[in-house]
């Protein structure tokens, strides 16, 4: 018996010459969010689309429970569809008509969206196409999230609210969640496990478990101490005694 | 306007060579009143219209096809890109010898210079096509012909409108040049038969009406991108 959604055994993708991944295996819990960093170019996307099947791996396996949406860095969602139709299309499993209408309006309110239903992606700000975008990926008892840097394109503050409402959806919808992200402290206010990447080929380098109460704020001790964990570890920061910013 | 009036005025050109304004106004009513400019219209847009849709009915679907089959496409692009820079005007011969005169040469020969730019354009926009499309159609099970339906073909369409402008306007210069040595009517053969009977001012008259004609065809293809799903493809 296996009850894990998403488990990889030494995973590796190369794209012709260039190794991109190499001997990845790790195993998602039911119910678990997992936040994967690493620097840019180490192949936290390439992972993300071997998971969601979009991708075959050169060797190894993914063994999927469930069914996987993806919630992509920016453009994920159709622009020539209204933010309603959007999220319809994760609903399209749905075969009541009624059923579908009433999940669509217990989204948009979970998103607080209801008057923008029938307005196109461009005539929303990043942080609501982001938000249209969550609730299309959680639409239709998604099991697994996976999510490539979701709120990367976004500013510093609309990018902590945004953190404060995934968690609140998560609350509401749980999901087993992927996260990639290469903002530590991100990781570190969301994730019960985060899993640092080596540069390339990415290889998992340490993981960190995380076990505190959501939401926390990016101030939390434990936050803190889990990016200054992740830093030490990188070699980014000197002083693994030492927390505190010091000249 | 006014500089045409003045250079007139001056008399320095022949009213044959450089026919004035006035002399244009009155030929432009004699040729409402007899009912030639009507049926000259007529003609040039139905041969526009049908060469133009039979090209847009084949090409674009020629063109996804072709960009989603890469041997097809490695086959076809040569091909299209001679075509596509081979003057449609070129074909001119061997549509009089295999149409003779009248509507048919005229319209092969539109079909001619819109198919193969169509087809150009409609693989380079499935080419640029975001692939984060293809990765939600994929977690969505959309696949096959409601792929085709859903995604590739509305994420497109901004860059078809364009295209379509483009080719609406060669076609519309096309069958001018077709008609005047393929033709027995329409507003190119107007031209011609105006020009050997020295009326230069219904020469004149024409080129009015066909420069109209071409802005109005234009302008409703550009209404097309008012349509509230491709309003995204222009505000980017």
């Amino acid at each position: 018996m296996n009850d894990s959604p998403l488990q990889t055994i030494k995973l590796s993708r190369s794209f012709g010459a260039v190794e991109a991944l190499r001997d990845i295996s790790l195993k998602v819990a039911r119910g678990e969010f997992v936040a994967i960093v690493g620097p840019s170019g180490c192949g936290k996307t390439t992972l993300l689309s071997l998971f969601s099947g979009y991708d075959k791996p050169t060797s190894g396996t993914v063994i999927r429970n469930g069914r996987v949406r993806t919630v992509f860095q920016r453009d994920g969602l159709f622009p020539w569809l209204t933010c309603a139709e959007n999220i319809g299309l994760g609903l399209r499993g749905l075969s009541d008509s009624g059923e579908r209408q009433e999940h669509m309006r217990r989204l948009l309110e979970l998103i607080n969206l209801n008057g923008f239903s029938k307005r196109y992606p461009h005539q929303l700000s990043g942080g609501m196409r982001q938000l249209v975008e969550l609730a299309r990926a959680l639409a239709g008892d998604t099991d697994i999230l996976l999510m490539d840097e979701p709120f990367s394109a976004l500013d510093y503050l609309l990018r902590l609210r945004m953190r404060g409402e995934l968690v609140r959806l998560l609350h509401e919808c749980p999901r087993t969640v992927v996260f990639v992200t290469h903002d530590i402290e991100e990781a570190a206010q969301l994730a019960d496990r985060i899993i640092v990447l080596t540069e390339r080929p990415g290889r998992i380098r340490t993981e960190v478990t995380l076990d505190a109460p959501r939401p926390r704020s990016p101030t939390d001790p434990i936050v803190v101490g889990a990016v200054h964990r992740i830093l030490t570890d990188m070699g980014l920061e000197s002083d693994p005694s030492a927390p505190e910013f010091s000249l | 306007m006014g500089l045409w009036t003045a250079l007139s005025a001056t008399g320095i050109f022949l009213p044959s060579v450089f026919p004035p304004p006035l002399r244009v106004a009155r030929g432009f009513a004699d040729e409402l009143r007899s009912g030639r400019m009507l049926t000259d219209i007529v003609a040039s847009l139905f041969r526009v219209g049908m060469g133009f849709c039979t090209a847009v009915a084949l090409g674009i679907p020629a063109g996804l096809f072709v960009a989603h089959h890469k041997r097809w496409r490695a086959a076809f692009s040569p091909a299209i890109n001679f075509f596509r820079n081979l003057s449609p005007l070129a074909w001119i011969p061997f549509a009089i010898l295999w149409f003779g005169v009248g509507d048919l040469p005229a319209i092969f020969l539109i079909f001619l210079s819109s198919i193969f730019p169509l087809v150009l354009a409609t693989m380079v926009a499935v080419d640029e096509i975001p692939s984060v499309y293809f990765r939600v159609a994929h977690e969505h099970n959309i696949s096959g012909w409601e792929l085709v339906r859903r995604v590739t073909f509305p994420a497109i369409v901004p860059h078809l409108i364009t295209a379509l402008r483009v080719t609406a306007g060669v076609a519309w210069l096309v069958v001018v040049a077709a008609e005047m040595v393929a033709g027995r009517d329409g507003l190119g053969f107007a031209i011609m038969d105006s020009r050997n009977g020295l009326r230069t001012d219904l020469v004149v008259v024409g080129m009015i009406v066909i420069g109209t004609i071409g802005v109005v065809i234009d302008r409703l293809i550009t209404n097309l991108t008012r349509m509230p799903s491709v309003r995204w493809g222009y505000e980017r």
